[in-house]
């Protein structure tokens, strides 16, 4: 096994009967792949909680190692407005995974197109146990709802050539079209105990040292997200660190932020928090992760009641966020309103608007 | 994708080079998922529906067929009844006489006009490949037509128009209210129903028993209940529920609570009694904690709703006051709304309530 690779791809299981946790559902995926009639999957849960770990591990169950031999590929589409479009694909020579979010709202041209190719192509042979493929469609609750549409009588048509797996972290976006045309596989976080004692497990594989108050703070600190946990765990033996993990970097600057607007409500203040907002989404920062967490760092201070009135406008512009398309408006809105509450000066703020 | 497509031959080498379309000899059936297996083949296996099913009983008899207009919630055969009865239509004509489009289709303006037109225009004959008499007329089918833009469905009109004599088209939806008028008074409308549970119940029985699946009536109670009038989420789910746990065990409460995603009331109460402490702190540690369950947040409101509006806890108008914030957090989380900030939101609204 090469030995540079991250300790969270290193130790990632590949058979089902390896999964460290969820046992009982590794048993029920193993059941699932018996027969080839199963219908098509949608695979959720939270981040860093082991969906496509299973995902690979379903798929080897199906097909053999083959599965693990994989290729990166370039593939370009072409939109009826004729625009050229290109996405990455990893395939084998049984399943190919796509993120068709990552074209934006012309993800429906790449579903269609990757779904209506592999059921056409596609060849009998009866030396393979399963006549079908499978396409991995990662990110789904991330789809167009136009996506999504053109996913549901395409699911039906196909279904004898090529399975579908779907995988999401909240199914509370996808359509219930969808949802009901799947077999929906949930896939809760692990346990702190869970987490610690998988971190037990590699420490003591790479024969390095970790305490149990270490193992623990990792396991609080990652939220229950193992990839998170083994990637601290990994860096705090790499930095020689025993104890306090430090936050990631774009948590502190979200938390300087919110420094920054709690100890003063002003235009000024406002045009400074500005550039930071700005600063985090240029870094990838997604704005729902930025309203999450400001959020709670801003709620520190307050009371229940002012607390609920905050909580009540995080709301209402997070969600505005989602439907405009600057971003930056509606979390520069949501400060702003924030200082009004907060100072109780609402008459001289309302200046603002 | 090339290596992933090329690779249609998987492993045997010598075996037959492009032998898909004539070695029918070796064809074994393909294994389909059980909606695809039990989807009905006849009208005549269509459950409830009934008006829509004797207008097409009709038609099979030899009158002629109005265009249609089909909309219902998913899961209540829309999709199955059309392609049934243009299958008894037109026996092995069926692909040259009808043309479904549906949302994954490109059906903007251009491709109405030429795709129909061109479709349309084929000539066809009044019988059959064996020699039985058949309609002389095709069916375009547009199914999920509620996701055509109005311009695509106002270009329909004018096809639906000019080519009464050759065509008869049918409109399948879930919500009627976005197909413009103009379409729908051309078409004779047909309310698909949730389907009646006790139909339901019947249907799974009958699957259970050709598939060897063991399973109580109590148990199998539970699933239809669940399913709320869809079918295809009942098969969907049963089938689930037998592969999941394998052949010969029996399908308990439990699996079927898994499969549907019904979130354990115990987490619930939680949440309600966390709002009752009227601790913003404590109710966002909740939530937290509840989000890596990744119980869906669709759910979560929906049995919170009942669980409330049944409750003797809660006043008249508090139940008002959170019942409108539970409309507006569904609302957003489906638009995509966080679900941690929203259902803090609704908490928050509890929290409110409860200060009245
Ligand atoms: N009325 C019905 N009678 C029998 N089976 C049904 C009926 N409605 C739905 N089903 C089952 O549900 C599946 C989906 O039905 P479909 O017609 O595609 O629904 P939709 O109304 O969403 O188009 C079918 O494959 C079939 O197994
Ligand atoms: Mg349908």
């Amino acid at each position: 096994m090469p030995s540079n690779l991250l300790w969270a791809d290193k130790y990632r299981p590949k058979d089902l009967s390896l999964l460290d946790y969820h046992k009982e559902q590794a048993t029920d995926l193993k059941n699932l792949t018996q027969d080839g009639d199963f219908p098509h999957l949608l695979v959720y849960g939270p981040l860093g909680a082991g969906k496509k770990t299973r995902i690979m591990c379903l798929l080897r169950e199906m097909f053999g190692p083959g599965v693990e031999k994989l290729k990166e590929e370039t593939m370009s589409f072409t939109t009826p407005s004729n625009k050229k479009l290109e996405i990455l694909a990893l395939s084998s020579m049984y399943h190919i995974e796509i993120n068709p979010s990552d074209v934006g709202h012309n993800d429906r041209v790449v579903i269609m197109d990757v779904i209506k190719n592999v059921a056409q192509t596609h060849q009998l042979n009866m030396s393979s146990q399963k006549d079908f493929k499978v396409i991995v469609l990662t990110d789904v609750d991330d789809l167009s709802k136009d996506a999504q549409h053109a996913l549901r009588r395409t699911m039906e048509k196909y279904v004898a050539n090529c399975r579908i797996i779907l995988c999401a972290t909240s199914i509370s976006r996808v359509i219930p079209a969808i949802r009901s045309r799947c077999l929906c596989v949930r896939v809760p976080a692990p346990t702190e105990g869970e987490v610690i004692k998988i971190l037990k497990n590699v420490a003591s594989i790479e024969n390095v040292n970790l305490t149990d108050e270490l193992a623990k703070e990792i396991a609080v600190k990652s939220e229950r997200n193992l990839r998170r946990a083994l990637l601290m765990a990994e860096a705090s033996f790499v930095n020689n660190i025993r104890q306090g993990i430090p936050k990631p970097d774009w948590e502190i600057f979200i938390q300087k932020t919110a420094n920054v607007i709690l100890k003063e409500q002003s235009m000024q203040s406002l045009a400074s928090v500005r550039n930071n907002l700005y600063e985090l989404i240029v870094n990838g920062i997604p704005s729902e992760i930025i309203f999450k967490v400001l959020l709670e760092d801003l709620l520190k201070p307050c009371d229940s009641s002012v607390g609920a009135n905050i909580v009540e406008e995080a709301a209402t512009y997070q969600y505005r966020s989602v439907q405009g398309n600057k971003e930056i408006f509606h979390l520069e809105a949501f400060v702003a309103k924030f200082m009004c509450h907060y100072s109780g000066l609402v008459q001289q703020m309302m200046e603002f608007f | 994708m090339d290596f992933f497509l090329k690779s249609g031959k998987l492993g045997d080498a010598s075996s037959s080079t492009k032998s898909s379309g004539g070695s029918k000899a070796v064809k074994k059936p393909k294994l389909v998922p059980w909606v695809e297996k039990y989807r009905p083949k006849t009208i005549e296996d269509v459950v409830e529906q009934n008006e829509a099913v004797t207008v097409l009983g009709e038609c099979i008899k030899g009158a002629d067929l109005p265009n249609l207009l089909f909309y219902g919630p998913p899961g209540t055969g829309k999709t199955s009844t059309i392609i049934a009865a243009a299958k008894q239509l037109f026996g092995d004509l069926y692909r040259q006489r009808i043309l479904e489009l549906n949302a994954s289709d490109e059906r903007g303006i251009q491709v109405i006009r030429e795709k129909v037109k061109t479709f349309s225009q084929l000539t066809a004959s009044s019988v059959r490949e064996d020699g039985k008499p058949c309609p002389s007329f095709k069916i375009v089918i547009l199914d999920e037509a509620d996701s055509m833009t109005y311009a695509a469905q106002a270009a329909l009109r004018r096809t639906m128009e000019k080519e009464t004599k050759s065509t008869r088209f049918c409109l399948i939806c879930n919500y009627v209210s976005r197909i413009i008028p103009p379409l729908t008074s051309r078409c004779t409308k047909f309310r698909f129903k949730p389907l009646n549970e006790c139909m339901i119940f019947e249907r799974l029985t009958y699957i259970c028993k050709e598939e060897n699946v063991i399973c109580e009536d109590v148990t199998l109670n539970k699933l239809v209940e669940t399913s709320g009038g869809d079918m295809r989420r009942a098969i969907t789910c049963l089938q689930s529920c037998a592969k999941l746990k394998g052949k010969g065990v029996p399908i308990s409460i439990d699996n079927i609570i898994e499969v549907t995603g019904v979130v354990p009331d115990k987490l619930l109460i939680g949440y309600l009694e966390v709002c009752k402490t009227r601790n913003l702190q404590s109710l966002q540690n909740y939530i937290k904690e509840m989000m890596l369950e990744a119980y869906a947040g669709s759910q979560i409101l929906e049995q919170l709703n009942e669980m409330v509006v049944n409750s003797d806890d809660y006043t008249d108008k508090q139940k008002a006051i959170i019942g409108e914030k539970l409309g507006t957090v569904a609302f957003r989380l489906l638009d995509g709304g966080s679900e941690y900030i929203q259902l803090l939101d609704l908490g928050c609204a509890i929290i409110k309530a409860h200060n009245i």
